[in-house]
């Protein structure tokens, strides 16, 4: 494999006395999707949270094209273009559209902010017609978009979705699932965290499975849906 | 019953006070909105403010002039207080934060009872005496000056805030903090900025209290328990809410001292205060549950 865009050896993290994570490795290369899957509460958000610095790596290294940010403060990591869409969205319901992605280029700087606008809108069109709406107004989808377009917007080298489906109706959770594989073959590495395990597996060059804070299963995407093992692991069984 | 122009002048009076009040609330305000704590040292920084001017006034320095050096120099003092006492001291949780606050507003009012003894200060300046003439009612000069200081500050604060980046960055950590972090925004420093502006807000209105007030070192408190009332009156986090929540309390106060008497005057304050938790507990302009 060529140089990876992200690198993980070892991870540990955790709240308090609780250790949620004991030793993750786990490596992006660049315009791969990885998916981490596993039931709730295994800590698929804490990873993501430890990744963007936003609580304490206790362990191990994270490399992003082969500089370490672990231990980073947050500023830096999106500096660096690691960005996390987080669970639940996290947009801002008081500001319009237009104000939340622009919030989005804060590192960036004014003049690339007009260009990332422009590049954003093209993909998300429905987000330039409600760009004066108040954020907190939009639909569910809209806004999933919105936390999305909001991610593009800082110029990402490595998007981490926190279960972006989440929520979404089926028809929707199609829409999302295409709108990932359409940022995907534009170049953009992805790191999927998701529930709906078949449709992520579907996508997904490698996979993990995460569980009792170690990744029980890991493969190409294809081979881990036919693994017998999955069901077992995702399951806890 | 009292003729129309005493009513008309007690509501005028009112609002200069009021001015005074909106500027402590919307200090206590905006700190509560953006980290989410009662600042306990809120009183005793407005204390220490109002000596900080004292002495500049000792200094042959008017507070009106000393407002420029002062107000900078709270800021710088709020951001390092907040970035390297409170921040790191408090670990992240909100209790400590409260608890090193306490202990921060002991520590001024000890140093500034040591520095100053419990003595009552005030002082003449050249306009002390000096008012507007409207005809029906004088108003009071320093008070006239201090209204228009705060409307000032009240509107550079509101530029600030809904037309700047920084201002954008603080609504956003006021809203979600982990929102804010993901996006890049430094929340730490926006804790300390806000920290800072909170008593930049304070010395200013210390320097406009000066002329026409008293000083000693428990002296702040007194404001602080209004700026609550405000606070809660106009939603908690709310600084439209406490601009006019301040107004409003300062004219109920001069109304119910024209009506009860002066030295009852902060009663209308408290029947206001306590009508409000029972009736509308997330204030005039708090967040709709
Ligand atoms: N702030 C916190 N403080 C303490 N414990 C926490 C905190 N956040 C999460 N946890 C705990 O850490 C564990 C992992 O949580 P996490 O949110 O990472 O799970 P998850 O895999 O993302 O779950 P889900 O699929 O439901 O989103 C859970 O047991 C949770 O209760
Ligand atoms: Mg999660």
């Amino acid at each position: 494999m060529a140089e990876p865009l992200l690198s993980i050896r070892g991870l540990v993290a955790g709240y308090g006395g609780t250790e949620v994570l004991r030793g993750l490795d786990l490596d992006v290369a660049p315009g791969e999707i990885v998916a981490v899957l596993g039931s709730n509460g295994v800590g698929k958000t804490t990873l993501n949270k430890a990744l963007s610095g936003v609580i304490p790596v206790r362990g191990g290294e994270i490399r992003l094209e082969g500089k370490r940010i672990d231990g980073s403060p947050s500023k830096d990591i999106v500096e660096a273009g690691l960005i996390h869409v987080p669970e639940g969205r996290r947009i801002f319901p008081d500001m319009t559209v237009l104000e939340n992605l622009e919030l989005g280029s804060y590192r960036r700087g004014r003049p690339r902010r007009a260009q990332n606008l422009e590049r954003v809108f093209a993909t998300f069109p429905r987000l330039l017609e409600r760009r004066t709406q108040r954020a907190g107004t939009l639909s569910g989808g809209e806004q999933q978009m919105l936390a999305i377009g909001r991610g593009m917007m800082a110029e990402p080298r490595l998007l981490i979705l926190d279960e972006p489906s989440l929520g979404l109706s089926p028809l929707l959770v199609e829409e999302m699932f295409a709108l990932v594989q359409r940022l995907n073959a534009e170049g953009l590495a992805i790191l999927l965290v998701e529930q709906n395990v078949m449709q992520s597996l579907a996508l997904a060059n490698r996979a993990h499975v995460l569980e009792n804070g170690r990744f029980v299963l890991s493969g190409r995407g294809a081979d881990l849906a036919a693994d017998p093992e999955l069901e077992k692991a995702y399951l806890g069984l | 019953m009292f003729s129309p122009e005493i009513v008309t002048a007690a509501v005028l009076n009112g609002l200069l006070t009021g001015a005074v009040y909106a500027l402590v609330s919307v200090a206590l305000t905006l700190v509560y909105g953006v980290l989410h704590i009662i600042n306990f040292a809120h009183g005793a920084t407005l204390t220490a403010a109002m000596f900080a001017a004292y002495v500049a006034w000792q200094a042959g320095i008017d507070p009106l002039v000393a407002v420029i050096g002062l107000a900078p120099l709270f800021f710088v003092l709020g951001y390092a207080v907040q970035r390297w006492i409170i921040g790191p001291a408090s670990h992240g949780e909100d209790r400590n934060i409260l608890l090193v606050t306490l202990g921060l507003s002991i520590v001024i009012e000890n140093v500034l009872l040591a520095t100053f003894r419990s003595d009552t200060r005030s002082i003449d300046v050249p306009y002390g005496f000096s008012s507007v003439d409207l005809g029906f009612v004088f108003l009071p000069m320093p008070r006239v000056i201090a209204f228009g200081i705060t409307c000032v500050v009240a509107l550079l604060l509101w530029i600030l805030l809904a037309r700047t980046d920084a201002g954008k960055a603080i609504r956003a950590v006021a809203k979600d903090k982990l929102g804010a972090a993901l996006v890049g925004i430094d929340v730490p420093h926006v804790y300390a900025v806000t920290f800072g502006l909170g008593a930049a807000c304070l010395a200013v209105a210390a320097c406009v209290l000066l002329p026409s007030y008293f000083v000693n070192p428990r002296v702040g408190n007194a404001y602080v328990l209004v700026a609550f009332t405000v606070v809660v009156l106009g939603g908690m986090g709310s600084v439209p809410g406490a601009v006019i929540g301040g107004l409003f309390i300062g004219i109920v106060e001069s109304l119910s001292g024209l009506y009860f008497g002066e030295s009852l005057g902060q009663l209308g304050i408290f029947l206001i205060f306590i009508l409000v938790l029972l009736v509308r507990p997330t204030g005039l302009f708090g967040a709709r549950a």
